[in-house]
């Protein structure tokens, strides 16, 4: 029997929209179920005291700045770093066998598991240099786990702005440098930004590495060499020791919020400035 | 006549060792328009990439021989190629203006020259935008982006984008392959004025327009100059054979 293209086209469709379906329910369910638990107990105390016996009571405010300073510092370290690399990579150097050694080091570091940056991160920052369990352990450590997620993104933005742009720019009689920053990275910084996003939301949402070189004391950290528990683990330990599900379920909605508000955010900004600078 | 702007002695251009532009001698004077005309692949976009050392971003490219602007070498080592790129300034085929507001493109490059001064650059821009026959257009709305102008706009834009910085040379790549009649008339008329502050250099695979817009005509022919004389001269009585030739249409 012959199928109809009429008829193999609606079902082709209504398969995709299923399958595009299905893939908005999972999220929804995981969102609403997380939420529904979490939601109701996250009062303005929760988010502003310091937990008591183990998290078991009081609340999360510790965890809180734990999560900005860890994943603020190793974004603030790899930004620069991953984003230099790729104009590097791309303005400076020709294609060759020293682009392809780089670009295939960050492809095997972006494919590295994070338990095992955070084993590097706790023999070589915590106890090699000395620098314990600590936020900053914590955040070097991070780095280096995002770097190759920011230098691809970087270089793809970088390589999506037209050669005809940069033609034109030396026309004008720009040195290469003042072509990279007027008129490169002006235009790439959209795709840029996305990047150090995604790789903060990384760096928050992390579990694995932070818990081997950031430690995971629950007071508030006074310095970059204190140790400090980010919101992620603290839900990591409050459900794997059975402390509290509910203050679990809470920790895990502020986490979720946080980083849906950092998306939307930088989404909004990112708008913005595209309007503001031209398309 | 005057004593000459650009004078190119022997000079050949290579990519990957294969000659693109081959011991070629020619003159450009002040105030004169120099239309170059010829086939695909007879170098003549090569030559004019040569004379702001467009070239150099080509790592292929290797020349021999000497252009001298004013009487000095631009490729000796202490010339400044920023500063030679606004002196002998460039307009492309395809016009692509810098994706930001008509007035941020035509000041990019004054600014790059550690220009300042509000008063100064609204100035030049003025005046810039009136040379190439656009301010009547775009005054009201310079700070537009200037992706919404029309192809032809965009083209003037350009131009205007290079006569901001006053240069010596003026050199134009095909600047009216993708316009429309009107928009091509406009680009020509203002090229006419436009001789009486610079010299011009226009690539042009329009033969008709190389007779209209010019007062010279080259003739080039895979790498070579064929002929140079006056307009009105090569294109009525051509002293080569290849020129009468490409002229009629035999080949091209």
């Amino acid at each position: 029997m012959r199928v109809s293209p009429a008829t193999s086209q609606r079902v082709a469709v209504g398969f995709m929209w299923a399958l595009a379906a299905i893939t908005f329910a999972v999220l929804v369910f995981i969102l609403a179920f997380i939420l529904a638990h979490g939601l109701p107990h996250v009062t303005w105390s929760f988010l502003t005291q310091s937990p008591t016996s183990m998290g078991r009571e009081g609340g999360i405010f510790p965890m809180i700045l734990g999560t900005i300073l860890v994943a603020g510092l190793a974004v603030l370290v790899a930004a620069p770093i991953g984003v230099a690399t790729a104009v590097y990579l791309t303005e400076y150097t020709r294609e060759g066998r020293l682009t392809a050694v780089i670009r295939f080091g960050a492809d095997c570091l972006a494919g590295v598991p994070s338990i095992i940056f955070g084993l590097f991160g706790f023999v070589f920052f915590a106890i090699a240099l000395g620098m314990g369990l600590s936020v900053l352990s914590g955040s070097l450590t991070l780095a280096l786990m995002v770097l190759p997620t920011i230098i691809r993104t970087s270089e793809e933005a970088i390589r999506a702005v037209p050669y005809a742009y940069r033609e034109v720019s030396f026309g004008l009689g720009s040195t290469r440098w003042q072509t990279v920053i007027h008129v490169v990275l002006r235009s790439a910084i959209p795709g840029i930004s996305t990047g150090i996003v995604l790789s903060l939301g990384r760096s928050i949402s992390e579990t694995a590495a932070v818990m081997l070189t950031a430690g995971s004391a629950l007071r508030l950290p006074r310095s970059l060499f204190d140790s400090s528990r980010t919101l992620a683990l603290h839900f990591y330990i409050l459900a794997r020791e059975g402390i509290s599900m509910t203050n679990a379920y809470a920790t895990a909605s502020v986490l979720i919020i946080a980083i849906l508000a950092l998306n939307v955010l930088s989404y909004w900004l990112m708008r913005r400035f595209v309007a503001k600078v031209g398309r | 006549m005057q004593a000459p702007r650009i004078v190119v002695q022997g000079f050949t251009a290579c990519f990957d060792g294969k000659p693109a532009v081959k011991n070629l001698d020619l003159e450009i004077f002040p105030n004169e328009r120099l239309a170059i005309i010829g086939p695909a692949s007879s170098g003549k976009t090569t030559f004019l990439r040569s004379l702001n050392r467009l070239n150099d971003l080509d790592h292929g490219f290797t020349h021999s021989g000497k252009i001298l602007h004013d009487g000095k070498d631009i490729y000796d080592a202490d010339v400044d190629v920023a500063e030679l790129r606004r002196k002998i300034g460039m307009v492309y085929a395809v016009p692509v203006p810098l994706p930001w507001s008509i007035y941020d493109n035509l000041v990019y490059g004054l600014r790059l020259a550690g220009i300042r001064d509000r008063t100064t650059l609204d100035e030049r821009v003025e005046k810039a935008l009136g040379y190439a026959v656009l301010w009547d257009e775009v005054k009201d709305r310079l700070h537009e982006p200037a992706n919404v102008l029309s192809g032809g706009q965009q083209q003037r834009l350009c131009i205007a984008r290079v006569l901001v910085l006053e240069p010596d040379v003026l050199i134009l790549d095909e600047p009216c392959s993708g316009l429309d009649p009107i928009s091509t008339g406009k680009i020509e008329d203002a090229l006419v004025a436009l001789k009486e502050r610079t010299s011009i250099v226009l690539v042009t695979n329009n033969t008709k327009q190389a007779a209209r817009a010019s007062d010279r005509t080259a003739f080039f022919l895979l790498g070579d100059l064929v002929e140079v004389g006056p307009t009105a001269q090569l294109f009525t009585k051509p002293t080569q054979k290849k020129t009468n030739d490409y002229l009629v249409g035999q080949f091209g």
